[in-house]
């Protein structure tokens, strides 16, 4: 029998492709680091960004109890973003160096979080339709191949799942609630379903990184798959609630058992990328103002820490 | 969360113990809010989670407090009609509370120095006359306990940290301290309920929290403020001019859309 | 910038009494009683710990996967350390 030596790479992907997980001090091709560390760092910052169209509304919730759960909502984000910049520390990325890398616009974060938030339906819309629509990118991560990701990943999700029902429940109180309520839930679904869409990426012919990113096991479903799913999925909870997708070709197909819907608007959708929404300057203004004022905050407690060391170990 | 049954007033007794309730759930629910805004923009990710479960714990303390202040009440007005459609003249919390976030270190005093009053003002409710008020500070003295480490470690880290975070957190004791004085100077309301022994006797608590400042700053090594004159009148309605704009903002959906449900 | 970033600590938490410390992920914290807070805030927000251990990451040491083979696949044949490789009467209890 001939014995074939492997190279470094090939193990690395017999590894994978046996469904091992890969762990931090393992042996894997630049590549596939890099690519995490992209992946990972961009979906910190989407839950860091994506802190403020919500938080937006912390202040003027319409009551005590809205109030506390939008918080605990928020708040849990920024455990996300801890999470997962937690994940991609361990591949050697400092968040020092990620926190320079959104603020200077070389690493992007998810565009949705580009969109204004107007009215409180935006809280319900945000929840149900943005949440949901990360969901669905979420669950197979959590079988993602890297090992801290994927654990990340378990506990974003586990976390997650009350944040689209406390959306939906938002929905569900306005459309059953007084006419201008219901229009306020209408509006809202009209502004965000598009952009909704748009989350999942761009389609599976523009999109190059998709195949490598398949079969590292990095990603587990195509974007076209995972935006047809979400379609098939909110179709059916917008007639529920008896609110209309602003989407006149949506229609059931008997024959792929799923809805044909219309195409997302690519222009707009590469535009809000590129920086050109009509929240890109004041999120990220907002993100880069929040970590300079806190400059002098982190190193007084560095400076304190080192002077308690010091007296320590001069007793 | 109530064991034992509720404590019977006398209805004189009763209205004054709502208009206190009240106070304590302005105050709490103002103190939230402040901090929410934080919330997004903080100056470090886990700080950010620390002042947000703090607002929480706020949030929760002011919630049961106006459910037990309608129930005093006894009029049919809920949580939220006590909290979205008083206006700032009716509101009851001290000035300290509504005092912009500032930078972190205005923060940060702001919420040492109610910390320490917070605090110490649980203990004795706890063990209280009226069950259900001692119910919920035996449930939030716990919160509060560890409000006043964070807090208080945040005033040695900056008073003792860089020249900068020194100079900081000297101009907003600076500006903050006159505020400090409301807290423990009862109102009518509370000199009643003092001799009532349904609120704790302030002058009796001041020892212990000053014992507690003292103890802070000098590890800050920063001085203990002396002689400041203390300003005073949210617990009687009359506010510095923040609260107007922080009640329009916290007030907006129930004023533009009024009498619906969320 | 870099000397302004707090070091990081890794964070192991005990979910109820009885169980052993588990490692939950890691978090940045100026110094170890700020870590144990920041611990608290960051990954006990829905009661999952009863106690709380952090280490400053650098004080981890590992060991390396190329030793994987060396440390551990000596342990495969010695099937005699477990209880199942012993054969008991079945009348015998209690064994």
């Amino acid at each position: 029998m001939e014995t074939l030596e492997l190279t470094q790479e090939e193990q690395f992907q017999a590894r994978i492709d046996a469904d091992i997980r890969i762990e931090p001090k393992d042996w894997m091709p630049d590549a596939y680091r890099k690519t995490l560390i992209r992946q990972i760092s961009q979906h910190a910052h989407s839950e860091l960004v994506g802190m403020l169209p919500e938080g937006n509304w912390i202040t003027r919730a319409p009551s005590l109890k809205r109030k506390s759960i939008l918080l605990a909502k928020v708040q849990d984000e920024a455990g996300h973003g801890l999470y997962l910049y937690s994940a991609a520390e361990t591949l050697g990325a400092s968040r020092d160096q990620m926190l320079a890398d959104l603020h200077s616009g070389k690493a992007k974060y998810s565009s949705i979080f580009n969109y204004p938030t107007l009215s409180w339906a935006d809280m319900g819309c945000v929840g149900w339709l943005v949440d949901g629509a990360a969901i669905l990118n979420q669950v197979p991560l959590c079988r993602t191949s890297y090992g801290p990701y994927a654990r990340a990943m378990v506990r974003v999700c586990k976390e997650e799942s009350f944040h689209q029902r406390q959306g939906f429940e938002i929905m569900q109180t306005l459309c059953e609630g007084a006419p201008v309520q219901k229009e306020m839930a209408q509006e809202a679904l009209n502004r965000w379903w598009w952009p909704t869409l748009m989350m999942f990426g761009p389609k599976d012919a523009d999109s190059p990184n998709t195949a490598q990113s398949m079969n590292w096991r990095i990603k587990r479903f195509t974007n076209d798959e995972l935006r047809q799913k979400f379609v098939d999925m909110m179709v059916p909870q917008a007639e529920f609630l008896g609110l209309t997708v602003p989407d006149p070709a949506v229609k059931w197909n008997a024959d792929k058992n799923g809805y044909d819907f219309g195409d997302v608007d690519w222009e707009e959708f590469w535009n809000v990328v590129k920086g050109n929404g009509l929240c890109n300057q004041e999120r990220l203004g907002a993100r880069v103002k929040a970590h300079e004022e806190g400059a002098w905050v982190r190193e007084a407690a560095l400076a304190h820490a080192a002077k308690r060391k010091q007296r320590a170990s001069e007793v | 969360m109530q064991v034992a049954p509720p404590t019977t007033h006398t209805p004189e007794t009763q209205t004054q113990l709502f208009r206190y309730v009240l106070q304590l759930a302005d105050t709490s629910l103002i103190l939230a809010h402040r901090l929410s805004e934080w919330c997004g923009h903080g100056p470090i990710l886990e700080q950010d989670l620390a002042l947000a479960n703090i607002a929480l714990d706020f949030l929760g303390e002011a919630r049961s407090y106006y459910q037990y202040a309608a129930e005093l009440e006894g009029q049919g007005r809920t949580e939220d009609d006590l909290a979205y459609l008083r206006s700032a003249v009716e509101y009851r919390n001290p000035l300290l509370v509504e005092q912009p976030n500032g930078d972190f270190a205005a923060t940060i005093v702001r919420q040492f120095i109610y910390d320490t009053f917070h605090y110490h003002l649980l203990q004795q409710l706890q063990a209280g006359p009226d069950t259900q008020l001692a119910a919920i500070a035996e449930k939030s003295v716990k919160e509060a306990a560890y409000h006043l480490k964070w807090s208080s470690e945040w005033i040695i880290r900056l008073g003792d940290g860089t020249e900068e975070s020194r100079r900081r957190v000297e101009q907003a004791i600076a500006s903050l301290w006159r505020y400090a004085g409301e807290l423990t100077t009862p109102n009518a309301t509370e000199k009643e309920l003092q001799a009532a022994g349904l609120v704790p006797d302030y002058a009796a608590m001041l020892p212990q929290m000053e014992a507690h400042v003292a103890r802070v700053f000098e590890e800050a090594t920063l001085p203990v403020p002396q002689g400041v004159f203390m300003q005073k009148g949210g617990k009687d309605g009359r506010h510095t001019e923040h609260l107007g704009y922080l009640l329009t903002e916290l007030q907006y959906m129930q004023r533009t859309y009024p009498g619906l449900t969320w | 910038m870099n000397q302004s970033e707090w070091p990081l600590w890794e964070v192991f938490i005990r979910s109820k009494q009885g169980l052993d410390h588990k490692h939950v992920g890691s978090l940045h914290a100026a110094d170890a009683e700020m870590a144990i807070q920041n611990a608290r805030d960051v990954y006990t927000r829905r009661l999952e710990g009863v106690s709380i251990w952090v280490v400053e990451s650098s004080h981890v040491h590992a060991s390396n996967p190329d030793d994987a083979a060396a440390f551990y696949e000596p342990a495969n044949d010695k099937i005699y350390r477990h209880p199942t490789f012993y054969q008991v009467p079945d009348s015998i209890k209690h064994m």
